[in-house]
């Protein structure tokens, strides 16, 4: 606990998220070549890029899913990937939201939020439920408290997995694609949640091909190619002062439709 | 064909009404094997996948191995081991223990199997959620994979259910006073062998409940597919 405490009272300025140097090979394949990553308290940074390009396995090293071969993750100030570190507990201060929403089919919709709550951090069902209705209220969900994943439409079920996440209180959320499996027409709603969630102070790591989102809600976009950051910047800087050909031409691919 | 024999032999209802008393006793007794039995062995199905899921190799190996020893040995082989050898061995475990454990263990490498295609059958995401909350990889099996896991194969839990109900009158053999065996020695009492048509009545009033259940679940499972 001294770790955690110590990291806080110097934290204030410490990043969020400080991952340095980050390797991770599948075998023989080499999916992230020394990948450094630093988001500030408050900071919504967004990662763009081809797919196969090694994103979702970045984000999933920010919180041990994938564990990286070699290089360092820091969740402000604490070393996660240090011997020793109760991963379990680490987690409960990183949220994450996937792109196929993965919520529990058995379970309604506040049965998902309340899980964590109960059996991770030991709120009695009470204080869990008050908790859930109130991360439900935030995505504008809390009338389908009752409801079970295959009575909400995509975009509802997503914004109960991002209510799942932010009802734990993490210090960051990491959105991998959240949008990516939804109908069009769906879509505003679910990045209407995470721009609520900005606003409110949230950090977030996005993983996203929304680009006109990016432009509006993003403080940095990060474009990586062949498990490298090729480019790194403000969303102008980026998107309209591009550096480099290969961020060039893939703008060119997904804007075109 | 004489069917004044045929009526003595398989339908004397006063047979019945002599030895009901006796009959009711098996029946009770293969209810309670069956209420110790299915329980365990499930819950010991289900830990065994659990452990199989985690693919820890130390583990994996004498597991696997139990398994299959568990599987090709035939239950009345089994039975006879744990009857006669468990006390031997110093156990000295009533036979109904000795019957419980063996079918136990026969009928939980049968679950295990059942429901470690189950659990593979849930997708990986699933674990992912539970793990990125924080939830341990057994608080994650126990309260998101396993019930669903299970939910995925009710037809082939509830079949093989059903067989083992069927197959705990093996401990007939064994003389654990049973169904089957209490339809043998009422049969020895009466001269006639209508106890035993008695003794398939109840086995058929028993399990046709499940059996209509297995069919409701097969067919529900075929129309979410
Ligand atoms: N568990 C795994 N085992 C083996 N290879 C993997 C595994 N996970 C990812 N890969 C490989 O790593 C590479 C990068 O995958 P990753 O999912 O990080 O890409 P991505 O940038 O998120 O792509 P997409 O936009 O398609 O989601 C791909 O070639 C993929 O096949
Ligand atoms: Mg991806």
């Amino acid at each position: 606990m001294s770790d955690t405490d110590t990291g806080r009272a110097t934290g204030r300025r410490d990043p969020v998220v400080e991952a340095l140097d980050i390797h991770k090979s599948f075998g023989d394949l080499e999916v992230l070549k020394g990948v450094s990553l630093t988001v500030d308290p408050q900071e919504l940074v967004f990662i763009i890029g081809p797919s196969g390009s090694g994103k979702s396995t970045m984000l999933r090293c920010c919180n041990l899913l994938e564990q990286p071969t070699s290089g360092i993750v820091r969740i402000t100030g604490e070393e996660i990937t240090a011997k020793g570190v109760d991963i379990n507990l680490v987690r409960q201060r990183i949220g994450m939201v996937f792109q196929s929403f993965n919520l529990y089919p058995h379970m309604s919709a506040i049965g998902n939020v309340t899980l964590a709550l109960r059996r991770v951090q030991k709120m009695d069902a009470a204080a869990a439920e008050a908790k859930a209705h109130e991360a439900l209220s935030k995505v504008g969900l809390d009338h389908k408290a009752q409801s079970y994943p295959s009575e909400l439409s995509g975009g509802q079920q997503q914004r109960v997995a991002i209510a799942r996440a932010i009802a734990m209180e993490p210090e960051v959320v990491l959105f991998d694609e959240p949008t990516s499996a939804l109908d069009p027409e769906l879509v505003g709603s679910v990045l209407e949640v995470m721009r609520d969630l900005r606003e409110s102070g949230m950090t977030m790591v996005v993983v996203s091909h929304e680009m006109r989102f990016a432009e509006q809600a993003a403080d940095r976009v990060i474009f990586m190619d062949g498990g490298v950051i090729v480019e790194e910047g403000t969303p102008q800087q980026v998107f309209r002062d591009t550096q480099h050909e290969r961020t060039r031409s893939f703008l060119a691919r997904v804007t075109d439709h | 064909m004489d069917w004044e024999v045929i009526r003595f032999s398989f339908f004397h209802w006063e047979s019945i009404q002599q030895v009901y008393p006796l009959l009711l006793d098996g029946w009770w007794m293969t209810i309670k094997l069956c209420l110790a039995v299915v329980p365990l062995g499930f819950t010991l199905g289900c830990m065994i996948a659990t452990v199989h899921s985690f693919h820890v190799r130390m583990l994996n190996y004498p597991l696997i191995f139990a398994v299959d020893f568990f599987r090709s040995i035939p239950p009345l082989v089994l039975l006879i081991y744990t009857v006669y050898g468990l006390p031997l061995l110093g156990w000295d475990v009533p036979a109904f223990g000795a019957v419980v454990v063996a079918f136990t263990f026969n009928s939980a490498s049968y679950y295990g199997e059942i429901i470690r295609a189950g659990i593979e059958s849930i997708p990986k995401g699933q674990m992912e959620a539970a793990r990125s909350t924080g939830l341990t990889r057994l608080q994650a099996m126990i309260h998101v994979i396993l019930p669903q896991a299970v939910r995925n194969v009710a037809p082939d839990l509830t079949s093989n259910t059903l067989e083992l109900i069927k197959a705990t009158s093996i401990a007939s053999v064994v003389a654990l006073p049973e169904l089957l065996r209490m339809g043998r020695v009422t049969q020895g009492l009466v001269y006639n062998a209508t106890p035993l048509i008695a003794v398939a009545v109840i086995y058929l009033i028993m399990l046709w409940p499940m059996v209509r259940l297995l069919s409701r679940l097969e067919r529900r499972m075929m129309s979410s597919r």
